[in-house]
C-alpha cells in the first residue's frame, strides 16, 4: 500500500509462534495441499516455503496439450501466479531444487546452497518422463540429441513449439500411443507437422482399454491424419547433431525432424531415497498421507505409492490433499484416504474416451455389453458382475459418462433393460440423469468439481455457465466436461440460467453487442467516445479498456464525422509507432507490395545512423523496421524518412505481401506484384476490428503466402485470380477458404474492399478474419460479398470508399503534433525537465 | 490520490510545482522528473488530477502513456492496472506508489513527494 504518510515499519511483531511448513514440489498437488491448508486457517498455524524446480508458479499441467496445440497461450493456465504466493505469505523459492532432506535435523537442503529448517514437510515431487533406452538419445555431453523432446513441463512444450515452427521442421515421431502421446500427436499437428505414432503396444491407450476400443481408436486417430505404428519398439534415434529419424525393430527406418518421447511417467523419488525415506515403486505413505514411520513428512500426488497403488492423473491427487491437510492443520485426525477409483473422463486428441474399472471380463459369469460403431469412431463396452457395473470403456461418445460412473463408484442396481445403460432410449431425459447425480459425485475430474460446489455456486447468485466456470474452474481442464457443467448449472438454477451477457458486448464496458450499439450511435447521432460512454455505459462510467474498441469503430462508422478523442486511443495510435519493452518505439515505414527503391534504402540507411538505430530488420511483412527509436525522435525521424506511416502499430490495414510474379518470374501468371501495391494503396491504414494482412501471388506455387491471409490472391491460369479469405498462420493457422475467381484485378480490388468492410462491420472486437470467417460461414460471405445476396453491396462499397477517401499519413501530424506534449518521453526521465525544488 | 492529513512538516519539505495543468491533455497522462522520482500525473475527464510512479513494477512500462478512465490506469506494456487513487494494482501485480497532487490558483500542478 501506498500513502503520503510514512507508516511505521516495525509495529512491535511479537516473534512469529507459528510452525514452520515446508513444500517440496510445486507442482498440481503441492499447491492444491498448500491451498486446502490455507482453506482450513492453515495460515495461522504456519509459516510456508515451498521449493519448485521450476522457475515459475503452479499452472494446470493438463492445459500443456492446448498450449502445445495453441489453443490456450501459456499464460493462461497458471493456477497460481507470483502474485498469489506472496499474497499469501508463502516464501517460493522458484527455480531451485531440493536436494536432501536430514529428517533427524529436520533441515532441507537445496541447490541454491540454502537450508531450510521445517516442523512439517510436505514431499509433492510429481513424476518425469521415462526415457526408455535407445541409442543415441543422448549426446556426448549426456543431453538429449536436438530434436529430442519429453512432455511434461511448460519448458518442454514450448521448446516443442518453437521448434515445430522453425527451420523446416515437418515430420515428427511420438514414441508411445497412450493418452500423453495421442495429446502430443495432435498437438504438433496444429502446427502443421506431419506426426506418426509409435507404439510397443498392441492397440493404442492400452491403460485405459481393451484391443476392440483401441481398434476403434486407431481409426478415428488415423482419421485425423496421424500415422500410427502398433507392436513397435523404438531402438535407436537417428542423427549426427540433430535428429534424422528413429530405427524400429524388424521395420524400416522413419524419417523425421523431431521425436517426442512418451513412453511413461516414473515417480520423482531421488530426494526421498537419498534422504533414507520408504521408497518402493514411488514414496510410500499410510491412509493420512504421512509418509511410513514419519511423523512430520508428508507426501502428496503422483510421487506416492498408497496401498500398492500409484496413480498417474489429477482426480486422486484432490482427494489426497484434503486429507493431507485434514492432518496437517488437525482439522480432522481421523480423515483417512483410501485409494481412488480411477474413473477417467478426458478428451484425448480430440476424441471423448472415458474409462473406469476393468476392460474386459475376467470370469465367465461376467456380463459384457459391447456397443461398436466404427464409421462414427463410437465404441461402448460394459462389464457387469453380480449386478453391479465393474468396468466400462466409453469412445467417441460419453454422454452417459455421468450415470455410468456413479453406478460404477456406489455399486448402484442396475435396470433390466441393460441398452439403457448405453443410450436414453426415449427414457428419462438428461436433465433427470443430472437431477440423479449425488451431490458429491466429481463432474470436473480435472479440477476436481462436484456437483454440489457447482451448485452452490449458482445458488450463491452466479447464474451463467461462465460464471460458475470461472469461479469453481470446472471445465477448464480437458474440457470434456463442459457438457455436464452446462447441464449441472441449469438443473440447479431451476430454468433460471442466465446466459453470460458480457460474453457478446462488443466491449466489456457497454452492455450491448455490435449491431445494437452501431444502431444506438447511430439513433444518438453520438460523434466521440467520450459521448458514447455518458450515453450508454452503466451510471456513464468511462471503462479504459473499452475506449480502443470504441474509437476503431467510431471511425470505422463515421470517417470525417468523428470527432477524435486522443484518450481514446493506445498509445501506439496516439503517436503512430509500437511501443517496445523499454518504452521506445519502432517505425516501419510504408513499402507497398514490398517494392522499394535505391533512394528509399538509402534514407533509411541515412536515418539509422542519424539516431544510432540500435537494431534494423527486415520483417514477415516485407519492410524495414527500425527498432528502439525514441519517443522524442519520432517526428523528426518521420521527416527525415519522408515515407507515410505503414501502419504497423494498429489494429488496421497492414501489408500487401507479393511475389515477383509475371513480369520477371518464369511461371508467373498475373502481375502480382502490381496489383498488391494498389490493393495497399487503396485501402492503406483502414482501421478495423483487429489486423488485416494481405498478399498476391502470381501463380499458385504461392510464394506470397496468400493462403494464409486475411485476404489472399492468386493468379491463375487464364488470366483468373482466386480470391481467398479467413487465412492465418500465426498464433492459429488455418487456410483461407475460396471466395471467388474472377477474370480482372479490378474485381478483385472490389471484392477486397467489400469483403473487408463487411468484416468491418460485423467482427467483433480484436477477431481475426481467420475467426469471423468460419463463424460466419463461407457460404453466407459468398452469397453477400459476390452474390449480393442481401442487396447491400452496393453499401458496403460507398461505406469503404468512404473511409479509403478519409486517409490521412498519421505521420504528417510530425509537424503538427495533436495534443500538447504528444511526443514527450514518458520513461526514462533524466531528460525531462527537472522540476526545481521550491 | 490520498487524503490522509499531511503534517505541516512534510507540506513545506515536500512540495513542487511542476508547471501548468494544460501541459496534459485531457484523459491522458504525463511524466515529470521529481527530485530524483519518477511521477505520472493524469488529467481526468471530470477534469480532476492524480499521481502515481511512473513506472509500471511489472516490468518497468511507462505509466504515463497508459490509458485511464475514472478509476484505473492501464499499463500500456501488459494491461495492468493500478487504481489512480491509491496506486493499488487490481490485477494482482505490486502496488504504484500515489502521490498527493492539486493545483494552485494559477493552474500550476503541485505535487507532494512526502
Ligand atoms: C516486426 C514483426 C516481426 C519481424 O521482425 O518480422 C512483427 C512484430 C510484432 N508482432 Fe507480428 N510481426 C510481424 C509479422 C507477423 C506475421 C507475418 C506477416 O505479417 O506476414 C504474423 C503472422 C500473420 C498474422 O498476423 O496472423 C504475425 C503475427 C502476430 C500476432 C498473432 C496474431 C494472430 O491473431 O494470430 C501478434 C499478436 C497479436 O496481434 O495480438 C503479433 C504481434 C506483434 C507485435 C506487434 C507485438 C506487440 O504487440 O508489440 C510485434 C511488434 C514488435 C515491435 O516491437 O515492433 N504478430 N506477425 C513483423 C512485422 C510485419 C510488418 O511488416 O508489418
Ligand atoms: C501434457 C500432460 C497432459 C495431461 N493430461 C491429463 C488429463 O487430461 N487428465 C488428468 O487427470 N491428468 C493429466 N495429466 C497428468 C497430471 O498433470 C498429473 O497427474 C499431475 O500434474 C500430477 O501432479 P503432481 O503435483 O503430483 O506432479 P507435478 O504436477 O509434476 O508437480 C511436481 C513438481 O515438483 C517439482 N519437483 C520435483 N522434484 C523437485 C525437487 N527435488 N525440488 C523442487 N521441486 C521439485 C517438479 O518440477 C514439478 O514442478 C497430464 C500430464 C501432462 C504432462
Ligand atoms: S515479434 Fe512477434 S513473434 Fe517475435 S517476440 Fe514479438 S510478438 Fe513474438
Ligand atoms: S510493464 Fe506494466 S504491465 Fe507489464
Amino acid at each position: 500500500m501506498t500513502s503520503t504518510l510514512d507508516r511505521p515499519t516495525d509495529l512491535a511483531q511479537p516473534t512469529d509462534l507459528r510452525r514452520r511448513l515446508v513444500v517440496i514440489g510445486n507442482g498440481m498437488a503441492g499447491a492444491r495441499a498448500v491451498e486446502e491448508i490455507l482453506e482450513r486457517g492453515g495460515a495461522m498455524q504456519f509459516t510456508i516455503t515451498m521449493f519448485g524446480d521450476e522457475p515459475y508458479g503452479n499452472y494446470n499441467r493438463i492445459m500443456l496439450s492446448h498450449v502445445l496445440s495453441g489453443e490456450e497461450s501459456d499464460a493462461d493456465i497458471f493456477l497460481n501466479s507470483l502474485p498469489w504466493y506472496a499474497e499469501n505469505e508463502i516464501t517460493l523459492h522458484a527455480g531451485v531444487r531440493a536436494e536432501k532432506i536430514d529428517r533427524f535435523a529436520k533441515l532441507v537442503y537445496s541447490d541454491d546452497g540454502g537450508v531450510t529448517p521445517y516442523d512439517v514437510l510436505i514431499i509433492a515431487t510429481g513424476s518425469r518422463s521415462f526415457m526408455p533406452n535407445m541409442d543415441g538419445l543422448y549426446t556426448a555431453d549426456g543431453s538429449l540429441l536436438p530434436g529430442v523432446f519429453a512432455f511434461r513441463t511448460i519448458d518442454d512444450t514450448r521448446n516443442m513449439v518453437s521448434y515445430a515452427t522453425h527451420d523446416h521442421h515437418r515430420r515428427a515421431v511420438v514414441i508411445g500411443g497412450g493418452l500423453l502421446g495421442l495429446e502430443a500427436a495432435r498437438g504438433l499437428q496444429s502446427h502443421g507437422i506431419s506426426v506418426e505414432v509409435v507404439h510397443s503396444g498392441g492397440h493404442l491407450m492400452n491403460a485405459q482399454m481393451g484391443p476392440a476400443g483401441g481398434e476403434i481408436l486407431r481409426r478415428s486417430v488415423e482419421a485425423l491424419g496421424i500415422g500410427v505404428h502398433l507392436r513397435s519398439r523404438t531402438t535407436a534415434i537417428l542423427g549426427e547433431d540433430k535428429v534424422t529419424g528413429v530405427r524400429l525393430r524388424d521395420q524400416p527406418d522413419l524419417h523425421c525432424d523431431m521425436v517426442v518421447v512418451a513412453a511413461g511417467i516414473r515417480p520423482n523419488v531421488d530426494v526421498a531415497l537419498t534422504s533414507g525415506l520408504p521408497v518402493e515403486r514411488a514414496i510410500v505413505v499410510d491412509d493420512s498421507m504421512r509418509v511410513l514411520d514419519e511423523d512430520d513428512i508428508f507426501a502428496v500426488g503422483e510421487c506416492v505409492q498408497h496401498r500398492g497403488e500409484v496413480y498417474g492423473l489429477v482426480a486422486p491427487l484432490w482427494e489426497m490433499a484434503a486429507v493431507l491437510a485434514d492432518h496437517v492443520t488437525a482439522a480432522d485426525t481421523t480423515a483417512a484416504y483410501l485409494g481412488s477409483r480411477t474413473a477417467t473422463k478426458l478428451k484425448v486428441a480430440g476424441v471423448e474416451v472415458a474409462s473406469m474399472g476393468i476392460q474386459e471380463p475376467e470370469r465367465d459369469t461376467d456380463e459384457h455389453i459391447v456397443f461398436s460403431e466404427p464409421s462414427r469412431g463410437v465404441f461402448k463396452s460394459i462389464v457387469i458382475r453380480d449386478e453391479k457395473i465393474i468396468g466400462a470403456t466409453l469412445l467417441g461418445d460419453s454422454r452417459k459418462v455421468a450415470y455410468l460412473t456413479q453406478a460404477f463408484d456406489r455399486g448402484l442396481p442396475l435396470p433390466q433393460e441393460r441398452v439403457s445403460l448405453m443410450f436414453d432410449l426415449g427414457g428419462p431425459a438428461e436433465e433427470v440423469g443430472v437431477a440423479e447425480l449425488a451431490d458429491d459425485a466429481q463432474v470436473c475430474n480435472c479440477n476436481g468439481v462436484s456437483k454440489k460446489a457447482l451448485a452452490d455456486t449458482v445458488k450463491s447468485g452466479c447464474k451463467t455457465v461462465a460464471g460458475v466456470m470461472d469461479k469453481t474452474r470446472a471445465g477448464k481442464g480437458c474440457g470434456s466436461c463442459k457438457l455436464l457443467v452446462k447441464q449441472v448449472v441449469e438443473w440447479a438454477a431451476d430454468g433460471a440460467v442466465e446466459e453470460d451477457p458480457a460474453a457478446s458486448y462488443y466491449v466489456p464496458g457497454i452492455p450491448m453487442d455490435k449491431p445494437a450499439l452501431m444502431a444506438a450511435i447511430r439513433e444518438q447521432g453520438l460523434r466521440s467516445v467520450s459521448e458514447v460512454f455518458a450515453a450508454l455505459a452503466p451510471d456513464g462510467a468511462e471503462d479504459a479498456k473499452s475506449k480502443m474498441g470504441l474509437a476503431s469503430l467510431m471511425k470505422m462508422m463515421l470517417a470525417d464525422d468523428y470527432v477524435d478523442e486522443r484518450d481514446a486511443r493506445f498509445v501506439n495510435d496516439r503517436v503512430h509507432a509500437n511501443i517496445q519493452r523499454d518504452g521506445t518505439f519502432s517505425v516501419v515505414p510504408q513499402m507497398k507490395g514490398g517494392v522499394t527503391s535505391p533512394a528509399q534504402l538509402r534514407r533509411i540507411a541515412d536515418v539509422a545512423d542519424k539516431y544510432k538505430v540500435p537494431m534494423v530488420k527486415l520483417t514477415g511483412g516485407q519492410r524495414i523496421d527500425l527498432l528502439g527509436i525514441r519517443k522524442e525522435d519520432l517526428p523528426q525521424v518521420w521527416a527525415d524518412l519522408d515515407m507515410p506511416s505503414g501502419y504497423a502499430y494498429g489494429k488496421s490495414f497492414r501489408t500487401v505481401k507479393t511475389c515477383v510474379g509475371r513480369e520477371f518470374c518464369r511461371f508467373g501468371t498475373g502481375d502480382s506484384t502490381k496489383l498488391g501495391v494498389e490493393i495497399e494503396s487503396r485501402f492503406q491504414g483502414i482501421e478495423s476490428p483487429a489486423k488485416m494482412k494481405l498478399a498476391v501471388s502470381g501463380c499458385p506455387r504461392n510464394c506470397a503466402e496468400s493462403l494464409v491471409k486475411d485476404v489472399g490472391v492468386v493468379a491463375i491460369e487464364g488470366d483468373r485470380w482466386e480470391i481467398y479469405v479467413g487465412g492465418a498462420a500465426g498464433a492459429h493457422i488455418r487456410k483461407g477458404d475460396l471466395l471467388a475467381t474472377v477474370d480482372d484485378p479490378e474485381t478483385v480490388k472490389t471484392l477486397t474492399g467489400r469483403f473487408m468492410q463487411y468484416y468491418r462491420e460485423n467482427a467483433n472486437w480484436l477477431e481475426r478474419t481467420y475467426a469471423f470467417v468460419p463463424r460466419v460461414g463461407i457460404e453466407h460471405i459468398r452469397a453477400v460479398i459476390v452474390d449480393d445476396s442481401e442487396g447491400i453491396a452496393e453499401q458496403l462499397d460507398a461505406a469503404m470508399q468512404a473511409s479509403v477517401d478519409n486517409y490521412v499519413d498519421p505521420w504528417k501530424e510530425r509537424s503538427d503534433p495533436f495534443t500538447a506534449g504528444q511526443f514527450r518521453t514518458s520513461l526514462p526521465l533524466e531528460v525531462l525537465p527537472q522540476v526545481p525544488v521550491r | 490520490m490520498s487524503t490522509d492529513a499531511v503534517t505541516p512538516a512534510s507540506m513545506t519539505a515536500g512540495v513542487h510545482v511542476v508547471g501548468p495543468l494544460d501541459q496534459i491533455p485531457i484523459g491522458e497522462g504525463r511524466a515529470f522528473g521529481v527530485v530524483g522520482e519518477q511521477i505520472a500525473v493524469f488529467r481526468l475527464r471530470d477534469g480532476s488530477i492524480r499521481a502515481v510512479s511512473a513506472v509500471c513494477p511489472h516490468r518497468g512500462g511507462p505509466i504515463a502513456d497508459g490509458q485511464i478512465d475514472q478509476r484505473v490506469v492501464v499499463c500500456p506494456l501488459h494491461q495492468n492496472a493500478f487504481e489512480l487513487d491509491t496506486g493499488c494494482s487490481v490485477t494482482g501485480a505490486a502496488p504504484l506508489r500515489s502521490y498527493h497532487v492539486s493545483t494552485d490558483a494559477d493552474a500550476n500542478i503541485i505535487l507532494r513527494t512526502m
